[in-house]
């Protein structure tokens, strides 16, 4: 399994809902299987990324903080 | 002298909703029936956010929830005295729109804007092009629209067909169902 992050987003300052908004659309972009990842400070974050991974059925493959900033790794699903 | 105490039987933490793993609802309708700040706005953070989860998603403005929808440079609207007086009295567009405590003749919505944009959250304006962008339908009540006067020219580009309540209800079968 390759590790290449295919797209970035920097979410840093933004509230409630812009981040899983510009997740969604970012992810719109992604070829099936491709890795995005996304840096957040709102800690509403945390449990929404995992709340649209398990909806959306596009699964969240990595959680973690450092230094006051969220960052997810999710998978496009494959269709 | 030894004791020995009765522990309660060991037992597992209660499961959460999302561990129940609820059957996905692919849609939502929400009635909008408020015109008021501090309902349109979570109305359309709602809205926008499932879109975002891949929900076909409807808002249905109805009642005092039509103005929003108003184009912010209209201002006098109707044909005759009581809808022109109404919507001096009523401004409509998503610029314009009043808290329903602290309103404070507009300085609570002020300040409210004020702290959305230092917390960068998006200003009910942004979220209704948000909304239009990711394909929400934003359906106007017809019957509302005929009562208050209000023209299809007067409402802004990008939103669906005016419509009745059957259809309402009908688009709200088996969907998410809010009354805002």
């Amino acid at each position: 399994m390759s590790i290449t992050i295919a797209k970035s987003l920097d979410l840093k300052g933004l509230s409630c809902p812009l981040p899983i908004i510009k997740t969604a659309k970012a992810m719109k972009e992604l070829a099936p299987g491709e890795l995005l990842e996304a840096f957040a400070t709102d800690p509403g974050a945390v449990p929404d990324f995992k709340a649209w991974a398990q909806t959306t059925g596009n699964p969240l493959v990595e959680s973690g903080e450092s230094g006051g900033v969220f960052h997810f790794v999710l998978r496009k699903k494959e269709i | 002298m030894s004791v020995t105490m009765e522990r309660p039987p060991f037992t597992e933490a209660a499961p959460t909703i999302a561990d129940k793993k609820p059957e996905l609802v692919d849609r939502m309708v929400i009635f909008a029936w408020s015109g008021e700040l501090d309902k349109v706005w979570p109305t359309l953070i709602l809205a926008t956010t499932a879109a975002a989860m891949g929900k076909e998603t409807t808002i249905f403005f109805t009642f005092w929830g039509l103005f929003p929808l108003v184009k912010n440079e209209v201002r006098i609207t109707g044909d005759n005295w009581m809808q022109k007086m109404l919507s001096l009295m009523n401004r409509g567009g998503d610029k314009h729109l009043k808290l329903s405590k602290m309103n404070f003749v507009g300085a609570g919505p002020a300040m409210m804007n004020h702290l959305a944009k230092q917390h960068r959250v998006a200003s009910p304006h942004e979220l209704m092009e948000i909304a239009i962008e990711m394909g929400v339908h934003l359906v106007p009540c017809q019957m509302t629209m005929d009562m208050m006067g209000l023209k299809r020219s007067d409402l802004i580009d990008g939103i669906d067909e005016p419509a009745g309540a059957t259809k309402a209800l009908a688009d709200a079968q088996g969907a998410i169902t809010l009354f805002i």
